[in-house]
Parts: C-alpha cells; structure tokens; sequence
C-alpha cells in the first residue's frame, strides 16, 4: 500500500479508538507504529511522549505530525494529523447537530447534572496526577508558580497566555541562575 | 468577521496549551465569555461529551465550538486553528530533534511550565465547581438545599472511583444514571 495513505489510515484507526485523549493514545500508537507497522523503534515513542510533553498542543496531534514526518516527510505529517483528527471531527460535527434536541428531554438535562459532578472529579484526578509529578522534582519553587498560575487565572483572570509565557521565563531565568550559583559553588 | 475571530481564538488556545485538555479549560472559558461562544454549563456538559467520545479534548471542543457559532466550514477553521500551532513546532523539532532534547533552556522552562499547568488546572477546577454547586450563585439558603447535597454526595463517589481508576466513561454513565434517578426524585 502507498506509504502515505497507510498513515492516514493507521491514525485515522488511533483517532477513532482513543477515548478521553492524551497519554490513553501512547500504547495504541506504540503498538501500531512499533509492533505492526514497524516504522520507528521503541526509543521514538519515549521520544514522542517527552516532546509532547515540552510542546503545546494535544498529545495526540504532536504524536501523529512527528510519526508521520519521521516515516514519509512532510506529506506524511499532513496524512498521519488529519486522519488523526477526521474521525473526532466527524464525530463531534454529527453530536453538535443533534445535542440541542437531545437537550430539551428532560431525561437528559437530569443526566448532565449527574455529569457535571463527574466532570468535576475527573478534573480533581488529573490534577493529583500533575501536582504529584511536579512534586517529585522537590523543587520548592515550583510551588510558588502553581500558586501565582491558579490565583492569577482563577481569582484574577489574567489571560492564561500571559500565565504560560511569565511561568516559562521564570523557570528559564531561575535554571539559568542556580546553575550559575552551583558553578560558582565548585570552582 | 467571525471566521477570521474563530480561527485566531483556536490557534492562540493551541499555541499556549500544554499538559493536556484539562489545562486549557480556563483560557476557553475564557474565550467563550468573550466571544459569547457556549455558557459554563455548556462547556462543562462539553467536556463531559468529550471524554465519552474519541479524540482529545481540544480537537473536539474546537470543532463543536466552530460547528455551533458558523457551521460546517466554522468548524473547519476552528480545527485547522487549533491544530496548526502543534503541527508546525512538530515539524520544527523533528528537524532538530536531538539538540532540542539536550537543551538545557528547554528544560528550564519546562520546570516553569509544568506547576503552571498544574495551578491552571487548578483553576479550571474552581471554575467548574462553581457551576456544579453554585449555578445560580451562592445563597444563604444553600446549604438546606437538597440538590446541593446530592450533587456533593456524587462528586465524593465519581472522585472516588476516578482514583480507584475506573475508566471515565464508565464514571460519566454511572453519573447520568444516578442525575436522572435524583432529578426525578427531587421534582
């Protein structure tokens, strides 16, 4: 098969059986591009999941344009992100036409209520996960910027743009100076 | 015009997103007060509807958002926006990959980056219980009612499970199940 349309097809098959998006997509991808397809080894996806790590957007979206860059160039990449990305589109275009009727039930409105609590403890979850990844460091100024980002974007409302930039610069300047003071210490 | 609005609203949303879905809840609610896209119930029940279905977060709410304020091609455009950011830097970096990884400024500021998004997080917690507990602002009598209650008992049992790493999907029927059972008990 043309190299290009089996990317597509193979992340058209990840985009459409990955639910709830993000790290639940690294073992799919790890078994189709790695076991089946063979076209990158198993240090590549280590080396996806710290990129997608250190760079903005989904997970998902990083993982495909890098995999199919690596396999077949640029084409690739643009094969691998949209068939990544077809299946939610389709999917969601085809929700967002039937969600108004769906709503006016009252069945259903009872049910998101229901939901609404739910989505709160999802959140809650993933949000020990973070802070215990973060906590690992022993860093005790990472918990000076999760507290500046939460009161900021929360109580504030200062755009999480700026948030983001002003957290990234004040880990740049603070790694540039103990490094500095650790040289410093040795000599 | 609102095609040109949508585009650069999802392109700066997929340019400042890191950490994954939950992260960017704060700077779409954002967003979406602003522009007038969804309420905060839309969004949560949004968020909801995600998990249970594939694809992440930011793909899904960026077509649903474009598919609700412009249509099919609103919903195009939104996509490309929040996709294009990922898709260029993937590219980048995948060019200079191995000097990328050893770089010494990116993981400076990747140890400013990760508690932000653990105190966005945070954030986006706040906003939505708010919406879940308080949907019409928080009342003396509050406390006496029952919903409030219910809603309280749901969230200690969904954030249970969650941490007992039952899968979301499973969480989010249970909850719909158990707010259609209170909704009709209540009245």
């Amino acid at each position: 098969m043309n190299k290009n349309l089996d990317l597509f097809l193979t992340f058209m098959k990840i985009g459409a059986f990955t639910f709830g998006g993000g790290y639940a997509m690294i073992p799919l991808i790890q078994k189709e591009v790695c076991e089946n397809k063979k076209w990158l080894n198993e240090k590549d996806i280590t080396d996806i999941v710290a990129i997608s790590e250190s760079t903005p957007g989904p997970i998902a979206i990083n993982a495909a344009t890098f995999v199919g860059y690596k396999t077949s160039g640029f084409l690739g990449a643009c094969m691998a992100t949209i068939g990544v990305v077809l299946p939610s589109f389709l999917i969601i275009s085809l929700i967002s036409m039937i969600l108004t009727q769906f709503q006016s039930i009252k069945a259903v409105h009872y049910a998101f209520m229901g939901i609404r609590a739910a989505v709160l403890a999802l959140i809650l979850k993933a949000l020990w996960m973070m802070f215990k990844s973060v906590k690992k460091k022993k860093k005790p100024f990472s918990y000076v910027i999760m507290g500046l980002s939460l009161v900021l974007t929360a109580f504030l409302k200062i755009d999480a743009v700026f948030v983001i930039i002003g957290c990234g610069l004040f880990g740049l300047i603070w790694s540039l100076l103990s490094r500095k003071e650790q040289s410093n210490g040795t000599d | 015009m609102v095609l040109i609005k949508l585009f650069l609203a999802f392109l700066k949303i997929g340019a400042f997103t890191f950490g994954g879905g939950y992260a960017m809840i704060a700077m779409i609610q954002a967003e979406a007060e602003r522009q007038g896209w969804l309420t905060q119930e839309e969004l949560v029940d949004f968020v909801a509807l995600s998990e249970s279905t594939p694809g992440p977060l930011a793909v899904n709410m960026a077509t649903f958002v474009g598919m609700r304020t412009c249509g099919v091609l609103g919903a195009i455009i939104a996509t490309l926006g929040i996709v294009l950011p990922s898709f260029i830097i993937i590219l980048i970096i995948a060019k200079f990959f191995e000097k990328y990884k050893k770089s010494k400024a990116v993981g400076g500021i990747m140890s400013g980056l990760k508690p932000a998004v653990v105190g966005m997080i945070g954030a986006a917690f706040i906003t939505v219980a708010r919406t879940v507990f308080f949907p019409s602002g928080v009342s003396v009598s509050l406390f006496s009612s029952a919903s409030f209650w219910v809603f309280l008992g749901l969230f200690a049992v969904t954030a249970a499970l969650a941490f007992k790493k039952v899968h979301p999907i499973k969480i989010i029927l249970l909850s719909a199940v158990i707010g259609i059972v209170a909704g009709y008990g209540l009245g």
